[in-house]
C-alpha cells in the first residue's frame, strides 16, 4: 500500500491510500479522480493517462520502457518529469509519490 | 437517404461482427466509420500486437482478426461510410435517422451504436490560435500531396508518419522537422534517410522543441519553438504538419439523449437495447452490471442484440432460432451449398 497525491494544474488534490499491484492510473480510475482519462485501459496505447511526476520521484521509479517514451510523444503537452500512469505499478516504495496531472489529455 | 434495417456506427471488431450477426438473420445494415479503414481500435492502436483470448483463435494480431472479420462477413457485401462521423440521431415516423458530417441521411429502425471510446480524431495542437489555421495552414493529414509544394513546411512529431512526410514532402519542399526529443521512432531504413536529407541540407531537425507561438493573421508568418530550458527560436513557416497520433472523442454520442454511466452508454443487458427503443448499443461504448471491454464481450452482445433488431425490423415475421450448421436459409445467405 502507498499513499498517492494526484494534484490538478488548479492546486486541488487528493491523497489516497493505493494497493500494491494496481497502478497509479487504477488508483485514480477507481476513486474517480478527476484528470485522468485512460481510454486504452492501461495498455499503453493512447496517453491519456498522461501525468507528471514530482521531481524528486523520477529517479526512483523504475524507468519507463521505449513504448512508453514513445507514446508520451503523443501526449498533451509532455515534459522531462511526463509518465504514463497505467505504466506505473504501485508498492509500499512509492508511498508518498505526488503526480500532477496535465491541463487536459487530448 | 439511404434506407436500410440497421444502421451500425462504428466499424471496430463488434460492428463487423454484428453485420454478420444481422446478415445471417437476412437483415440488411450499412457500417459508419470515423476512420478510414474498418477494424476499431485493433486496426489503429495494436494492427501488429497478438491478441490470445478470442475463442479457437489461439493467437492472431489486431490487422488479423480485422481481416478475418472481413472476409466473414464479405456474403453480406455490406456498405460502409468511412471517414464519416455521426453527428446527429432524430427519430422519424416510428423510425430513426441519422446524419453524418458528410450530410449523408440513413433511416432505419434500428441502430447498433458500436461506437468503442469514441470516434478516434487526430490529436490536435493545444495553442489557441491552432483552430483558426486548421485546414488553411494546419493540417492533420494529407489528402492531396500537391498542396504541400514549393513551402516553407514544419512538421511536428517522432513516429512513422512525420518521418515519411518529411521525406516525402521534402522533395518539393523546404522541411524542418520538430520533436520533443532526440530520438524518432521509424525504421532504420527511413532514419538513415533523413538523416542522408539533413547532412545534404535539404531536411532541418530541431530537438528537443516544442511549438511555443503561432504568428500571422490570415496566413502564418512564422513560428516559434522552444526547449526545455526556454530557449527559443523563430521559423519562417507557411505552413504546419502536425502527427501525434489519434484520441478517442466520445463527440456526439454523449448528446443523443441516452441514459449514460460516464463515458459509457448504460443498457438492458437482456438484448442490450438503450433507454430509446430499437437504439443498441455493444462493444466497449455499452455499460452494464458486470461489463468485461473485451472483444468477446462484444460478440456476445451482437448475437443479443440482432434478434431484437429482426423482430423490430421484421414486426410480422416470426423469430425463429437455428444454427448455422444446419439451417438451409442461413447457408444460402453465405452462399454455401
Ligand atoms: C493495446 C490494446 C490491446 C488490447 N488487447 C485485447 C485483447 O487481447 N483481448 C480483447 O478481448 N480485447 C483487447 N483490447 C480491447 C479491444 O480492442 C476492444 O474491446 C475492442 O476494440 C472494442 O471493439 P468495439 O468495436 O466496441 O470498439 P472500437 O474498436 O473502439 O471501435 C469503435 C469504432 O467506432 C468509431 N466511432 C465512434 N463514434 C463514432 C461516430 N460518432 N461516428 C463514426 N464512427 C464512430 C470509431 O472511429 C472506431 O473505429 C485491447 C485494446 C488495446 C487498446
Ligand atoms: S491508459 Fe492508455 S496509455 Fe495509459
Amino acid at each position: 500500500m502507498a499513499k498517492i497525491t494526484y494534484t490538478d494544474q488548479q492546486g486541488n488534490s487528493k491523497t489516497l491510500d493505493v494497493e500494491n499491484g494496481l497502478s497509479v492510473m487504477e488508483g485514480a480510475i477507481q476513486n474517480d479522480v478527476p484528470g485522468i482519462d485512460a481510454d486504452c485501459g492501461g495498455s499503453m496505447a493512447c496517453a491519456t493517462c498522461h501525468v507528471y511526476v514530482e521531481e524528486k520521484w523520477l529517479d526512483k521509479l523504475p524507468k519507463a520502457e521505449e513504448g512508453e517514451v514513445d507514446m508520451i510523444d503523443m501526449a498533451f503537452e509532455p515534459k522531462k518529469n511526463s509518465r504514463l500512469s497505467c505504466q506505473i505499478i504501485v508498492t509500499d516504495e512509492l508511498d508518498g509519490l505526488k503526480v500532477t496531472t496535465p491541463e487536459k489529455q487530448s | 437517404m439511404i434506407k436500410t434495417d440497421v444502421i451500425i456506427i462504428g466499424a471496430g471488431p463488434v460492428g463487423l461482427f454484428a453485420i454478420h450477426q444481422l446478415g445471417i438473420k437476412g437483415l440488411k445494415a450499412v457500417v459508419i466509420d470515423n476512420l478510414d479503414k474498418p477494424g476499431g481500435q485493433c486496426i489503429e492502436l495494436y494492427p501488429d500486437k497478438p491478441i490470445y483470448d478470442i475463442p479457437a483463435v489461439p493467437e492472431c494480431t489486431g490487422k488479423e482478426l480485422t481481416d478475418r472479420l472481413l472476409e466473414q462477413i464479405k456474403p453480406f457485401k455490406t456498405k460502409f461510410y468511412l471517414n464519416e462521423r455521426v453527428e446527429e440521431v432524430k427519430t422519424k415516423d416510428n423510425s430513426w435517422s441519422i446524419k453524418t458530417n458528410n450530410n449523408n441521411e440513413f433511416i432505419a429502425p434500428n441502430i447498433i451504436i458500436a461506437g468503442g471510446v469514441g470516434s478516434f480524431e487526430p490529436r490536435k495542437l493545444s495553442l489557441k490560435d491552432a483552430d483558426k489555421f486548421e485546414g488553411k495552414s494546419i493540417f492533420y493529414s494529407i489528402k492531396n500531396k500537391d498542396d504541400f509544394k514549393n513551402k516553407n513546411i514544419c512538421i511536428f512529431g517522432g513516429g512513422d508518419s512525420a518521418l515519411d512526410w518529411a521525406l516525402e514532402l521534402s522533395k518539393s519542399s523546404k522541411i524542418t522537422l520538430i520533436h520533443r526529443r532526440k530520438d524518432f521512432r521509424g525504421t532504420q531504413h527511413t532514419l538513415a534517410e533523413i538523416r542522408k536529407l539533413e547532412k545534404q541540407g535539404k531536411i532541418k531537425i530541431k530537438t528537443p522543441f516544442q511549438l511555443d507561438n503561432i504568428e500571422g493573421n490570415e496566413k502564418i508568418q512564422s513560428i516559434t519553438i522552444k526547449d526545455e530550458s526556454g530557449k527559443s527560436e523563430k521559423i519562417k513557416t507557411d505552413i504546419i504538419l502536425s502527427f501525434f497520433g489519434l484520441v478517442m472523442k466520445l463527440g456526439p454520442i454523449a448528446e443523443w439523449g441516452l441514459n449514460m454511466d460516464k463515458k459509457n452508454i448504460s443498457v438492458n443487458p437482456n438484448n442490450f437495447e438503450t433507454n430509446k427503443k430499437g437504439i443498441f448499443a455493444v462493444g466497449d461504448i455499452c455499460t452494464y452490471p458486470g461489463k468485461l471491454k473485451l472483444i468477446l464481450s462484444g460478440f456476445h452482445e451482437v448475437a443479443l442484440a440482432s434478434v431484437e433488431c429482426f423482430k423490430r425490423a421484421r414486426p410480422n415475421e416470426k423469430y425463429k432460432f437455428e444454427f448455422t450448421t444446419s439451417s438451409k436459409t442461413i447457408k444460402d445467405r453465405l452462399g454455401k451449398k
